[in-house]
This record gives structure tokens, C-alpha cells and sequence, in this order.
């Protein structure tokens, strides 16, 4: 079975980076900011997956796992910091919140 | 170039628009509850381009870890938190959204311009792979017997990870170190 090369799914795992930092940079709520840094992991695992199967060897999909579990963990911290401002009843928009004391 | 080989061509053309628009949406809609269903959606076709790669295993994980299980958290709590609005696109484009799309602009460039200049020539030719490659046994192999350290430290994060999320998610102990407002030891967490 043969489809599109490397640099075609490289092209796609770049514009996915940049489509989530764009979110990240544009966006208030800390919840669409969460949603975006999984759109920037995303593009990176498309990434390393493209290259494990240009290269020919495991070790790329190994990698790709790796960073899905970093994600899982980092979405349970960022989760719980949102609900634990949403509890102080802070405002959730980061231009808003500039104090590191609650 | 074989039937086989169109019907490749169509579903990536297809898995990849399908995976930019949702990006695209993920990041243009107002309502979070919208954010996060694109984003089902994104997972969903990066995990038929990973398909398309013979990476078998890490599709289904995608699918099971990412669209299932982190999305349902991300929905509880765009639900508990009522889904309240942003609207970056409110009163034209600032000076804001002008230097957000020029930083993302440079990143894509400077990715591409980085890769192509460094690698441009040798990318063409793709390694011949047989059709255990990326399967699960394959994949628990390496895993399990050659990158076993990996194996540990994710485990380590993961515990970690649950740890914080249960520090960051109890109530605040009365009389604590930390100085309390009052509202937090009533009615307010009767919800939680």
C-alpha cells in the first residue's frame, strides 16, 4: 500500500503546530488554550509517526505513545487547576488573571 | 498507479482536510462545548493518518485514550462550568490576532524551511516495511524489552499526574495554611 510521502504528512504536522499556537495566542479562555496545546502535541505525534514509518523502525511510535501519556497527565493538571479557579470564583480569562495569589 | 493506490490518495486527502478544518474550528468557535467536539473530530481522522502510516496500535490508543476517555473529562468540565463564551473575533481583528497569526506564520514557516533545507533530498524515499510493522506485538516488544526505562518514567508521570489532580481537586482543609475566603467552606462546593 502506498500513499503520500513523508514531506506531504510533514506539511500536515506543521500546519496543525501552527494552527494550535495561533489558538494558544489568540485565545482568553483557558479551556480553549488547553484544546489548542493538544492540537500542537497532535501535529508533533503526526509527525514522529511519519518519520517511524519513513524510517522503518518502532522507536518513532514508542515516542508518539510517550507524549500521548504526557498529554493525558498535563490535561488532568490543567483540568484541575481550571476547576480550582473556577471554585475561587476567579474569572476564567488569562489577560485577566496577572496575580499569582488567588 | 493502482485503484488501490487512488483510494489511498482519497481518504488521506480526505483524513487531512478533515484534520486541518477541524483544527481550524477548534480554535474559531466561540462555544468551548463546539471547541471540543472539533476536536473529537481532529483525533478522529489524525488516527486514520496514522492508519494510513501502519501504525496500527497507536491509532486504536488515539482513538480510546485521546477521543474517548481525555475528551469525556474535557466535556464534564466545559459542562460543570457552564461553557461560558469568549469571543475573540468580537469588534475586528486587534493588534492582538495581527501578531498571533504573524508568530503562527513564522512557526509554520520557519518548520518547513528548517526541515526542507536540512533533510529536502532524502525524504522521497520511503523505507520498505513489512506488514507487522506497528502492530501490538511488535509495539510491546520494543517497548516492553528495549525502551523499558520509557515504560517506567510514564508510569512515574501518570502517578504523578494523579496525584496532583487529586490535591488540586479536594477541598480546602478549614484552618489550613492557606488563608480561605469564607464562601469556600459553605454551600458553594456543595456541588463538587
Amino acid at each position: 500500500m502506498s500513499g503520500p510521502n513523508l514531506p506531504a504528512y510533514l506539511v500536515i504536522a506543521g500546519m496543525l503546530f501552527a494552527i494550535g499556537a495561533f489558538g494558544v495566542l489568540i485565545r482568553r479562555s483557558p479551556l480553549i488554550i488547553l484544546l489548542s496545546l493538544e492540537i500542537m502535541l497532535n501535529g508533533a505525534n503526526l509527525a514522529l509517526i511519519a518519520f517511524s514509518r519513513h524510517t522503518g523502525t518502532e522507536r518513532g511510535q514508542i515516542f508518539a505513545l510517550a507524549v500521548m501519556a504526557v498529554a493525558a497527565s498535563e490535561v488532568v493538571v490543567g483540568l484541575g487547576l481550571i476547576v480550582a479557579m473556577a471554585r475561587r470564583r476567579l474569572v476564567l480569562d488569562v489577560d485577566r488573571l496577572t496575580t499569582l495569589r488567588g | 498507479m493502482s485503484a488501490e493506490d487512488v483510494l489511498v490518495w482519497i481518504v488521506w486527502v480526505a483524513a487531512a482536510f478533515a484534520c486541518l478544518g477541524s483544527g481550524i474550528a477548534v480554535v474559531s468557535f466561540s462555544n468551548p462545548f463546539y471547541s471540543a467536539l472539533s476536536l473529537i473530530g481532529n483525533l478522529g481522522s489524525l488516527a486514520v493518518l496514522y492508519l494510513l502510516l501502519s501504525a496500527e496500535f497507536v491509532a486504536a490508543a488515539q482513538v480510546l485514550i485521546y477521543a474517548g476517555s481525555v475528551m469525556v473529562m474535557f466535556l464534564f468540565v466545559i459542562a460543570y462550568l457552564g461553557g461560558r463564551a469568549d469571543t475573540p473575533w468580537a469588534g475586528g481583528p486587534s493588534w492582538q490576532a495581527f501578531a498571533a497569526v504573524l508568530a503562527a506564520g513564522a512557526l509554520l514557516a520557519e518548520i518547513v524551511l528548517a526541515i526542507g533545507l536540512k533533510a529536502g533530498g532524502r525524504l522521497a524515499t520511503q523505507a520498505d516495511v513489512s506488514s507487522a510493522f506497528g502492530n501490538p506485538s511488535v509495539i510491546g516488544r520494543v517497548f516492553l524489552q528495549d525502551d523499558l526505562l520509557a515504560f517506567e518514567v510514564i508510569s512515574i508521570v501518570l502517578l504523578v499526574a494523579a496525584v496532583g489532580g487529586v490535591i488540586l481537586g479536594t477541598k480546602p482543609q478549614a484552618g489550613g495554611g492557606i488563608d480561605e475566603p469564607a464562601w469556600t467552606s459553605s454551600g458553594s462546593e456543595e456541588r463538587m
